[in-house]
């Protein structure tokens, strides 16, 4: 708000005071109008260019990084400007949801509504033009293609989950205990930085079969022929078995992820705890299973969901070394096989749904925590 | 008692080799995949398709010191005889040992040649660029294959996709970060009605499998023909990393002292400018965290890429090129190697200047949600 004093109204009159109240709104109508413009014709002109080489390639995404980010920037200067014309009352009113009306938005348009828009389109026929009721989840549970993408994601739990855990706590251990503690941390958790697309191409690499009369290039089939076997195409043969080479490989990915967060818990339980149960004449086997495990045991089920969560929702490994062939689909594969290949949109959301239904636990565990903090 | 120290001593040191030799072959187990790749990534097409990474070691290998072309006149049904020894066609084939080494016939009977190999401690190191430069130039061009002649090749633009990927990554790391950080400040330390369902829905939606929104939002983005452009995949990023990041920042943000809000407001200050001066650099390590987060998760994702860029070849990522060359050139290795070494060069890179921050953000995502 502009101070503007009795004085000045009674000495300018009515007009002046008119015109600054039409040049106001002029004004906070063309800023945003002008930042809408810019942006719409930055987007117009980066969706239609073609660039061709190199040099212009990186121009345009120079201009296409600062337009995203710049341009989320403005928006909220734009909006917050604009709502700090209005008066105190107002002001108080209306900016929360400058902050965190986006925010809402987004999630009610990403997230919140496709649950519920999945959920319509599962009650559908392939197309959407047909209602079919509960057929795509009758479905979901009798065909023998989901019923092996089950099975497998099942496999997936049972052995790479665990085993994920496992070795974590593996590691947390010994590396505690170890002067190379640091060395040996960042190494094994250093697989969390690469895709699992990328995990992928060095595990193939690994799995890699060649003629028994060539040599072999992969590891795997190089160290088997070595002991006298014939070489094997791991990820293909021996099913349901060959999903198992799939299941390590994520397992590789993510024994870090466990270790760092058992790491930390186990820094946090106290010296004189271990000291006095070693007085006390325990040994070390005794130690881990009588005072660690129990110790860290919430952060245990944390990482076990976590990671559990990760596997149900599995994908990259699985596409980019089988492609589902050889009995390896997962429950996400299918999804994307029944939603994009297959174009059965109504099964593929049933899948979706399914996946949803099996994370309900963890969201009501959340919720009820949340509830319990005080913070609110 | 110095008896019982000693071997209490000794004890000590027993289980600390113990300990290091067991953490060495893990982390040897997790090491060697990734430098088995990087190896290969500088190793020429025929060293990679001949023999294993590995050979870049001192081995033992059959080393050709003379080769023989046998003559037209040769009869090959009969015994044949070669530096000094003789021999059917079978018996060549085989391998026929001599003092020095063996001679060995290779090929077929009537094309074949006749090696003379000794077995000797080699190492192979015939390292080359030239698997880099070709997955990452956009041309066509030369290459000498290893039978000799030239082919004409088309590069596969890793550059390109390179930039793509860099370009998706960095808005979709910053806008989510911004929108969350908003979010956050706003959930707590503004009251406005809504508030506490709202957060509800947040929290509730951390666990939501993405899964569920990719075929609406495709049916939105084809609608708006937003498809295959960035803000699609930024929008999409940015969507499924909200209820994360809010509820990290928030939770962080809630912790900063509440007095410097007050002192703040006191000496005029609006939220909005509390916010951008005050508690976004407080917040820093916050955002950092989260930033390493969800670039890594931007960069290394595949399944959003796949879905909402699909068939657009001048806007793919990395993750869908690599993909895509698994699938219809699985074989060729130096260019895999050299491609997946090149997706992999800035996550890691991140990953070790940054792991601090990454092991924080991790900790209070993961004791927390």
């Amino acid at each position: 708000m502009q101070p503007t004093t009795d004085y000045q109204v009674k000495t300018s009159g009515f007009i002046d005071w008119f015109a600054l109240i039409i040049g106001r709104i002029l004004i906070s109508l063309v800023v945003p109008v002008t930042t809408f413009a810019v942006l719409i014709i930055g987007f117009r002109w980066l969706r239609d260019t073609i660039p061709s080489g190199t040099a212009e390639k990186t121009a345009v995404s120079l201009v296409a990084i600062i337009w995203g980010v710049g341009g989320a920037a403005i928006l909220y200067v734009v909006s917050n400007w604009l709502v700090e014309q209005l008066n105190v009352l107002w002001v108080k009113r209306l900016q929360p949801f400058i902050f965190v009306g986006p925010a809402v938005a987004i999630l009610i348009w990403y997230l919140a509504l496709p649950t519920a828009r999945s959920f319509w389109i599962s009650l559908f026929s392939r197309d959407g033009t047909e209602f079919v009721g509960l057929a795509n989840y009758l479905s979901i549970f009798t065909e023998r293609t989901m019923l092996v993408a089950f099975r497998n994601n099942l496999l997936w739990i049972v052995f790479g989950a665990t085993l994920a855990i496992v070795f974590g706590l593996l590691v947390a251990v010994l590396a505690d205990r170890s002067k190379f503690e640091n060395l040996a941390k960042s190494l094994i958790f250093l697989p969390m930085a690469i895709s699992m697309v990328g995990a992928g191409v060095i595990w193939n690499f690994i799995y890699e079969v060649k003629d028994i009369a060539d040599p072999q290039i992969g590891l795997l089939n190089a160290v088997w022929v070595a002991f006298g076997q014939e070489p094997q195409a791991w990820t293909a043969l021996n099913q349901p078995w060959n999903n198992i080479f799939l299941i390590i490989i994520m397992i590789w990915l993510q024994t870090g992820y466990a270790m760092v967060i058992f790491s930390a818990a186990i820094k946090g339980i106290p010296d004189e705890l271990i000291e006095a149960s070693r007085v006390d004449g325990a040994n070390e086997v005794q130690i881990f299973f009588r005072i660690m495990i129990p110790y860290i045991m919430g952060t245990i089920i944390t990482v076990s969901t976590t990671v559990i969560i990760f596997t149900l929702k599995i994908f990259d490994i699985v596409m980019v070394m089988t492609g589902g062939q050889f009995a390896s689909h997962v429950i996400a594969t299918q999804f994307y096989r029944q939603a994009f290949t297959n174009n059965n949109k109504g099964l593929a959301a049933a899948i979706a749904i399914v996946l949803l239904i099996a994370v309900v636990p963890v969201m009501i565990y959340n919720l009820r925590q949340f509830a319990e903090e005080e913070a609110f | 008692m110095s008896t019982q120290a000693d071997s209490f001593a000794r004890k000590r040191r027993f289980s600390d080799i113990v300990v290091n030799l067991a953490l060495l072959i893990l982390v040897l187990v997790w090491t060697i995949p990734t430098l088995g790749l990087l190896v290969s990534s500088f190793r020429t097409r025929f060293d990679i398709q001949t023999s294993g990474w590995w050979w870049i070691l001192p081995h033992r290998e059959w080393v050709t010191v003379e080769e023989f072309i046998p003559g037209d006149d040769l009869d090959r049904d009969g015994v044949m005889e070669f530096a000094g020894v003789s021999g059917t066609f079978e018996e060549l084939r085989a391998g026929i040992d001599t003092d020095e080494g063996r001679v060995t016939w290779v090929g077929n009977k009537r094309l074949g040649v006749v090696k003379v190999q000794e077995n000797k401690w080699t190492i192979r190191t015939d390292f080359t660029l030239e698997n880099y430069g070709q997955v990452l130039a956009g041309k066509t061009y030369e290459i000498q294959t290893s039978s000799g002649d030239v082919k004409t090749v088309q590069g596969d633009d890793f550059t390109g996709s390179f930039l793509n990927s860099l370009t998706i990554s960095i808005p979709a790391t910053v806008i989510p970060i911004l929108i969350a950080a908003f979010a956050a400040y706003g959930f707590a330390w503004m009251d406005f009605p809504g508030r506490k369902p709202l957060f509800t829905m947040v929290v509730a939606l951390m666990v939501v499998p993405l899964q569920i929104a990719l075929v609406p939002i495709l049916q939105d983005y084809v609608r708006l023909d937003l498809n295959g452009t960035f803000l699609a995949v930024w929008l999409a990023h940015t969507g499924f990393g909200l209820p994360l990041a809010t509820y990290l920042l928030f939770n962080y943000i809630k912790g900063l002292p509440r007095e410097i809000l007050e002192s703040a407001f006191i000496d005029g200050a609006s939220h909005f400018t509390i916010f951008a001066r005050l508690i976004l650099p407080l917040s820093i390590p916050a955002l950092a965290s989260f930033a390493i987060f969800q670039f890594l998760w931007v960069w290394n994702d595949y399944l959003i890429a796949l879905v909402f860029i699909g068939a657009k070849p001048d806007v793919q990522v990395l993750t869908m090129r690599i993909a895509e060359m698994v699938g219809s050139r699985g074989s060729d290795w130096h260019l895999l190697t050299a491609g997946a070494f090149i997706s992999m060069l800035l996550p890691l890179i991140v990953f070790f200047s940054l792991q601090r921050f990454f092991v924080r953000g991790l900790l209070a995502g993961s004791v927390k949600g």
